[in-house]
């Protein structure tokens, strides 16, 4: 029954990838290029799930390790000439980096304490990105320089400014984003989370070193949000300040709540509505965060679980 | 035969502001034997163990396992060297299988010495699940079993837990005389391999399961013995009922 669930596991998520991979080739110029944004942000909401679905951590600071990604790849991309892979490495490395000194400070907390804490070290990070405007341009942000749009990697120069190339990429690292997260959660240290959020005493109890487990899906969680940011820099070839504002935490936390929390292709198909939902609100009125808002309350109210975790509840127990 | 101390205590002692739990206590536990600890309400038998444990911190003295010096370590790396405990307030993971409850001690155990094998995960998991008798529930979600079932469960996580030292916390608290009988012979069972300590209320299960119990009355020893002992002490009469 188990190898059974598995099979149809793998065959959905290779199947979810597949639609994206083939998408590409019928999505009109405008969409094409919403689903390339809308993949790129996918993935910030998967690593949020990661902490927030599975661990039961609410951070309202990821917004920060978002922005450690895009100014790591943005600021050494247009002040010090990297290349398009350094600078990308320089993103994640400074991701992983914030992830692992905030977490151990924060995860000495918990519940609202957490919240607050999180939220704080993110507004530090915004403020500073103000504050240190000589470099970072503020909210006027900066555009990477045409050196920044092209890279060579084996021999082959890959050009940025390529809205097929930038699909395939966001795919690649949404692809395999979604590879890590589902091995992380059906594997021992998944079942680990879920405990932990189910009920830490308890697991600590069973001999969990429950901290140093927390840590780690933190500084996951950072890592691979900062691979969002990095990518988002690098690929729409922008970095601003509004990227590290508390409206971006903010929104990692509604696509995973719309889609669902603590189920892995939750965050994807909540961004991907999100997105869609805002995209055409705003096409009728100005007031678009206005009919998101009810439109979440309703979610809130409704279906608390998200579309997939209503769906897994009533129809697919076998969801991961 | 001289017997092998697994646990040992030296002036244990923890105050609550001016109220002292426990003190002094000098506590010996022999590798093999079933330990009953019992009290009057109040008497400090949960501190005592949370102690043990390491939930909770002494103010004074040491606890010393297999010779080692534990005082020191949390709750979880004591856990991962052998000494398990079972929650008074069953404290299962409510939303999970049963399966999954057990898979998370049997996980835990298993990952001391190394990784862990899916197969001897596999192994582990129904081998505990069937000495306590859930075989046909495990694919239950824990919350939806009974209470008898949910304390079986508990025991099931101990037992995955592999440990050297099982603590049972009022295990038989809340079961039916049918299932305390069941209960019994299951503890009968784990003593095989582990050493047990049972705090436990119900004087029928202590004296009928333990080779010796230690008594606890205001946060100090007030005796130690065989059952046929402590039932004679006149000092264990009189903070039981009163003088």
């Amino acid at each position: 029954m188990r190898q059974h669930s598995a099979f149809k596991v793998v065959g959905l998520h290779l199947a979810v990838i597949v639609a994206f991979f083939l998408a590409q080739f019928v999505l009109p110029d405008y969409h094409h290029l919403a689903v390339t944004r809308v993949m790129i942000l996918a993935i910030f909401a998967l690593g949020y799930n990661l902490l927030f679905g599975y661990t039961g951590l609410l951070s309202l600071g990821h917004a920060l390790f978002f922005a450690a990604g895009l100014y790591g790849a943005g600021l050494t991309a247009f002040h010090l000439g990297w290349s398009v892979p350094a600078a990308f490495a320089a993103g994640v490395g400074a991701g992983f980096f914030a992830s692992l000194v905030i977490g151990v400070v924060a995860l000495r907390t918990s519940g609202v304490a957490f919240m607050i804490v999180t939220m704080m070290f993110s507004q530090v990070a915004y403020l500073a990105s103000l504050y240190f405007t000589t470099y970072t341009r503020g909210e006027e942000g900066l555009v990477m320089p045409e050196a920044a749009r092209h890279f060579d990697l084996f021999g082959v120069t890959f050009s940025l400014t390529d809205p097929s190339l930038r699909y395939n990429i966001a795919l690649l690292l949404l692809a395999v984003t979604l590879i890590v997260v589902l091995i992380v959660v059906r594997g021992p240290m998944g079942r680990v989370l879920i405990a932990i959020r189910e009920n830490e005493p308890r697991t600590l109890m069973l001999g969990y070193n429950t901290f140093l487990i927390k840590l780690k899906a933190f500084v996951i969680s950072g890592t691979i949000s900062s691979i969002a940011g990095a990518a988002y820099a690098l690929l729409f070839a922008y970095v601003g300040s509004s990227f590290a504002s508390i409206q971006y935490s903010i929104e990692a936390l509604l696509f995973t709540l719309l889609g669902g929390a603590g189920t892995v292709l939750g965050p994807v198909l909540g961004t991907f509505a999100m997105f869609y939902l805002i995209d055409i609100v705003s096409g009728f009125t100005a007031a678009y965060l206005l009919v998101t808002g009810i439109a979440l309350i309703a979610l809130v109210l409704f279906f608390p679980k998200g579309i997939l975790g209503t769906i897994r509840e009533r129809w697919m127990t076998w969801l991961p | 035969m001289a017997a092998v101390t697994l646990l040992h205590t030296k002036g244990l002692s923890r105050r609550f502001g001016g109220l002292k739990a426990v003190q002094n206590v000098d506590f010996d536990l022999k590798q093999g034997e079933i330990r009953a600890l019992i009290g009057p309400n109040g008497a400090g038998k949960t501190t005592f163990v949370s102690l043990l444990s390491g939930r909770i911190v002494p103010t004074e003295g040491h606890v010393f396992f297999e010779g080692e010096e534990v005082t020191g370590d949390p709750a979880w790396r004591r856990v991962r060297k052998g000494i398990a405990y079972t929650f008074q307030i069953t404290s299962v993971y409510a939303k999970l299988t049963a399966y999954e409850n057990v898979a998370l001690a049997a996980q835990s155990a298993l990952s001391r010495s190394g990784a862990v094998r899916k197969k001897d995960l596999d192994r582990a998991i129904a081998e505990a699940i069937e000495k306590v008798g859930l075989s046909d529930r495990a694919r239950m979600k824990a919350g939806e079993l009974s209470y008898g079932h949910q304390r079986l469960l508990e025991v099931a996580m101990g037992l995955a837990l592999r440990p050297k030292l099982l603590m049972l916390d009022e295990p038989t608290q809340g079961l039916s005389d049918a299932e305390i009988d069941n209960f019994c012979a299951l503890v009968r069972d784990i003593a095989r391999n582990a050493t047990i300590l049972l705090i436990e209320h119900n004087m029928p299960v202590v004296m009928q399961l333990a080779d010796s119990i230690t008594v606890l009355n205001a946060g100090e020893i007030l005796a130690n013995g065989t059952p046929a002992e402590i039932r004679a002490n006149p000092a264990v009469q009189a903070a039981y009922l009163g003088s």
